[in-house]
């Protein structure tokens, strides 16, 4: 607290400095004038004044830890993405109105291209609530009560959340109650699970409450939410429960199959390509064979004369017991010996997808036949020998 | 290897992570399960084995089938011709046999009716690694050991370019190179092969070793062979005399002389050795292949030549390499033209089962899924049925 002296007859408004925690917040200043009332001890003539600070506690602030974003800030910043969407369109050619999150990604990717690996680094333009991260409010007002009546939880979305689906779980127990009284009751039997869908994870539940859970604190309201949805629900209790479930993408859907092509012979075949570290295959696999395989125009016997890489070879075709069935010709190029051989066997496990049903595909998949490898050479760092090996470390 | 789950359909069989078949010992099962229908009637053993023991006697019909040879013709005829890794199951099975195919059956075949007046012909083995020709070559032996032939088996030529720790000077040609260790050994081999030749024929000069030694004309080949088994040094010179001698009486009629070499590209390729001022020897200025190559060539009659070209202990020559004019070059080519090239090829489906079976009769294959079809699929997979790799394969099972 600074004493200021000022000359007489003046009044000035002291700014008053929290102690030293504060980041300002653009526009808005949260520094309190407080206007220090000058005293006059009774008695006094003396035109000079002797000004002293007052302290007044500080109960309608809120502690300032992170950058907080004002609403208003929020606000200001959400005219100004949508201003920048329209002028976005407008360069681009396209129609302001119908101006999609995707058409920015892809407007934005086309007008600043950014050769950087990390994808979150690139330059990105999206709505301002994905970007800021969301705050809390100031939980209580002027006088210092809080507005939440749970506010003294400490977890008060949380703790409010549960007592809302407590609720609704009681409206239906009453309503089954009441059903059962008139006889009315029927069992209605639903399939509230269905595959595509799944409960939010806890990242996700304490990013939408803004407020740090335990595992219990989620395990608890996961439970509830099964007890609530195992009951026959009306759709507004649906509509409580879908907001906390999310879906799920089946994978094997994403498995493009071709189809089967046709030689001048008339044998079906299907080709299909690899990749593994820095080898690349291309494969061709032709039906009515005799287990025949031809790499690079040389037999796989002599191309591959450990016993390890046939075995690679021999995997998608012992997976789907067609051990002799397919006669197979293949060009690859690139990476060792290894490298080759796991190229070719996820080249010729996806050329096999042609022939097969979509649940031995789906097999596949899970054996993990269909997936390529992403293991790649780490790269060696400066300061280190190799990769991961640090230099001999000598005491001295 | 492969780990977790490698079968659809049969998802029980639990495999151990590590290896693809796992070890364990069962008794194998009742072998009738996988034979063919056609020859379900018949006993088991016919399928793999035959009882016909003479290679004379092998036709078409014993192809694939695993003849027996006695132990005693494995003492004196094969005391160094077999490939390492046939002796050692000779060892462990305790029983040689082999296997009937149809390289060998038409090299017989030829042997049959050759024409004694004619020069010599040569038939060269070749094929890809391990198909087979080196124990072809040895079924052609026993045979001729079998009809009363004078055996001139090398074992392989590529052992006699490289590795050799000492190289001296030749007594007879200053220019060339001796070579006493593997003269004398193979010197010795040689008597226990053909014993009861070697006091019929006759020496048709005098040589003179050193100043108190010298062989007088016309005593039995024996003492040549005693005197290089006894003087190493003069080793490689006997070696030498005695192809001479052998040459020049082959045609006489008294013998019928068979050359066999295993590897003969050696003989054109180049060496590892070097001189003391390390330049490099070609391959004639070693005095044994310097005469070898003598032996090789078709200018004498009564006899036969059968070689092998392989890649596997040569020098200097490409893996994939594994056709005549490949590995001989252009000299050797040149040289040994004209001959009689036979390919020896993987094995045919029939082959394939007949070995498999046989492994199984011996309890060689002590898997439990050794004996079922999908067994036998993925060993044809991963050897594709070349019988080297087949048995490298079935050594861990």
């Amino acid at each position: 607290m600074a004493a200021l002296r000022v000359s007489c007859g003046a009044a000035a408004s002291y700014r008053l400095f929290l102690g030293g925690r504060v980041s300002f917040a653009r526009g808005q200043g949260l520094w309190k004038a407080a206007a220090a009332k000058p005293q006059r001890s009774p008695g006094c003539q003396i035109l000079r004044l002797r000004h002293t600070t007052v302290v007044t506690t500080r109960k309608n602030v809120a502690v300032l830890r992170r950058e907080t974003y004002t609403v208003d800030f929020i606000k200001k910043q959400i005219e100004e993405f949508n201003i920048g969407k329209r002028h976005l369109a407008n360069m681009m050619g396209e129609d302001p109105e119908t101006f999609t999150q995707e058409d920015i990604d892809r407007a934005i990717a086309y007008l600043f291209p950014s050769g950087l690996f990390e994808k979150r680094a690139r330059p990105i333009m999206k709505h301002p609530e994905e970007i800021f991260p969301k705050q809390r409010a100031i939980q209580w007002g002027e006088d210092g009560r809080p507005f939440h009546f749970l506010f003294y939880t400490g977890k008060q979305s949380y703790y409010s959340l549960m007592h809302e689906a407590y609720g609704k779980l009681l409206d239906v127990e009453n309503r089954q109650d009441q059903l059962r009284a008139k006889g009315l009751f029927s069992e209605k039997t639903k399939a509230k699970d269905p595959i595509g869908s799944r409960w939010l994870i806890k990242e996700e539940l304490e990013e939408m409450l803004v407020e740090k859970l335990s595992d219990q604190d989620y395990a608890q309201f996961i439970r509830l939410l099964e007890r609530l949805s195992a009951l026959p629900c009306d759709a507004a209790e649906e509509e409580f429960v879908g907001r906390f479930r999310r879906s799920v993408t089946i994978q094997s859907k994403k498995q493009l199959i071709e189809p089967l092509q046709y030689d001048e012979k008339g044998v079906a075949f299907s080709t299909g390509q690899g990749n593994r570290k820095t080898a690349k295959a291309k494969v061709a696999v032709y039906d009515h064979g005799s287990g025949r395989i031809e790499v690079n125009g040389v037999d796989y016997l002599l191309y591959f004369p450990v016993t390890q890489d046939r075995e690679q070879l021999m995997f998608p075709f012992h997976f789907l017991d067609r051990l002799g069935e397919h006669d197979v010709t293949c060009t690859v190029s690139g990476g060792g010996r290894a490298a080759q051989a796991g190229a070719i066997r996820l080249a010729t496990a996806r050329a096999l997808c042609s022939f097969v049903t979509e649940d031995e595909v789906e097999w596949m998949r899970q054996a993990g036949l269909l997936t390529a490898d992403p293991r790649v050479r780490e790269r060696k760092k400066p300061g280190q020998e190799g990769a991961r090996r640090k230099f001999t470390w000598k005491k001295r | 290897m492969l780990k977790g789950m490698t079968r659809l359909i049969s998802s029980v069989h639990k495999l151990d992570p590590g290896r693809f078949l796992h070890i364990g010992t069962q008794a194998p099962q009742c072998l009738a399960a996988h034979l063919d229908n056609q020859v379900a009637t018949e006993s088991p053993r016919a399928i793999s084995r035959t009882s016909e023991n003479d290679p004379a006697k092998h036709g078409e019909q014993h192809e694939g089938q695993h003849y027996n040879i006695s132990f005693q013709d494995l003492k004196t005829v094969f005391s160094h011709g077999l490939p390492p890794r046939f002796v050692m199951q000779v060892k462990t099975f305790n029983e040689a046999c082999l296997m009937v195919r149809r390289p060998a059956l038409e090299l017989l075949h030829y042997l049959k009716n050759t024409n004694f007046a004619h020069p010599a012909v040569r038939y060269v083995f070749y094929g890809e690694k391990g198909t087979g020709k080196t124990l072809s070559l040895c079924h052609s032996i026993h045979f001729c050991a079998k009809q009363d032939w004078l055996i001139l088996h090398i074992p392989d030529a590529h052992l006699w370019v490289k590795n050799c720790r000492d190289l001296l000077q030749s007594t007879y040609n200053k220019q060339r190179f001796d070579q006493p260790l593997e003269a004398s050994t193979w010197l010795k081999n040689f008597k226990t092969a053909n014993e009861h030749f070697l006091s019929q024929i006759k020496v048709q000069e005098k040589y003179v070793w050193n100043k108190r030694e010298s062989t007088e004309k016309g005593s039995p080949l024996g003492e040549v062979v005693e005197q290089g088994i006894m003087r190493v040094r003069n080793a490689t010179d006997a070696v030498g005399i005695v192809l001479k001698e052998l040459k020049r009486q082959s045609s006489s009629g008294i013998f019928r002389l068979l050359v066999a070499v295993d590897g003969v590209n050696a003989l054109w390729g180049r060496t590892t050795l070097k001189r003391e001022d390390k330049s490099p020897i070609a391959p004639e200025e070693l005095a044994f292949i310097y005469n070898l190559r003598k032996m090789v060539k078709n200018d004498w009659q009564g006899g036969a030549i059968v070689l092998t070209v392989s890649q596997t202990g040569s020098l200097f020559k490409p893996r994939k390499a594994y056709l005549p004019q490949e590995l001989l070059g252009k000299e050797g080519f040149d040289a040994l033209d004209p001959f009689i090239p036979i390919l020896v090829s993987n094995y045919n489906p029939k082959e394939f089962e007949s070995c498999i079976h046989y492994y199984l009769e011996n309890n060689w294959l002590q898997h439990e899924k050794a004996h079922t079809e999908e067994g036998k699929k993925e060993l044809l997979f991963l050897s594709n049925r070349n019988p080297g790799q087949l048995e490298r394969l079935c050594a861990y099972l």
